[in-house]
């Protein structure tokens, strides 16, 4: 059974709350004793959700929790706009895919960098994004 | 305003990124250093990015499009001093950074700037005598 310890919600509204999020995951991620590359992976990870909620979501929310379950630790990032959502989840998957004028890596890449991935997006309603990486 | 110092030594211009980027400091940074490229006929571009604990797809597009425009204006770039981290996640987000020159360090990433800049000098010699 998973457990939610911990949990915080960040606004994205501008290019510097992207910042922001990077460092509050950076800090989850220490508190957690995540290593080097694993802390690299999952603010990396979030930086480009969270740029993806800004850019194609025109602003939402990031909530961080931290997990447990009866082996180990976790962080979960939940990243949520009201956007135009996604129409085809597997093209947006696709790296090099790109709706915008970035490089079309944020959702493939961010699957690659979490050990679980989910999405649901509806068009017209939103997405929602959720990543989480176990230590 | 809020910019990334570019400092001018001889030929080559030098940039340490120290700071979380965002758009705003990348556009200025991307107008400051093509400004000054043309003024100073500068011919290689330094960037040493061994503070930056992350780059995302955004700063890797950010360091493409700044190696491009040097490119145009005949000036090579290398980068210089990323972290290990870095550079695995790099590899796992799916950003090769092709087209980018890199080094391990500023040593040696002046070392790359030099040589490629005494190549176009040969080969410039050897045109000539056409």
């Amino acid at each position: 059974m998973i457990r939610v310890l911990n949990s915080e919600s960040l606004e994205i509204r501008a290019s510097e709350d992207v910042v922001a999020v990077r460092q509050a995951v950076r800090k989850k991620a220490v508190a957690l004793g995540f290593g080097l590359v694993d802390q690299t992976k999952v603010v990396t990870a979030s930086s480009e959700l969270a740029r993806n909620t800004l850019d194609h979501g025109g602003g939402g929310t990031a909530r961080l929790e931290i997990l447990e379950n009866d082996r180990r630790s976790g962080l979960r990032l939940v990243f949520e706009d009201q956007g135009p959502g996604i129409a085809d989840i597997a093209q947006a998957l696709t790296d090099g895919y790109t709706s915008g004028s970035g490089m079309g890596l944020g959702l493939g890449g961010s699957k690659r960098l979490a050990h679980e991935f989910e999405i649901e997006s509806e068009p017209g309603i939103g997405t929602k994004v959720s990543i989480v990486r176990w230590r | 305003m809020e910019r990334i110092p570019i400092l001018k030594m001889g030929q080559y211009l030098l940039i340490t990124i120290q700071v979380d980027m965002h758009d705003k400091l990348a556009f200025t940074l991307q107008n400051d250093l093509t400004e000054q490229i043309v003024l100073y006929k500068s011919k290689g571009i330094l960037i040493d990015i061994s503070a930056l604990e992350i780059v995302d797809s955004f700063i890797g597009r950010m360091l493409g499009i700044i190696a491009s425009m040097s490119r145009l204006l005949d000036a090579e770039t290398v980068v210089v001093g990323m972290q290990p981290a870095v550079a695995s996640t790099l590899v796992e987000l799916g950003m090769s950074m092709k087209g980018i020159r890199t080094a391990l360090n500023v040593e040696k990433g002046m070392e790359v700037l030099r040589s490629s800049l005494e190549e176009a000098r040969h080969d410039g010699d050897s045109s000539s005598e056409f």
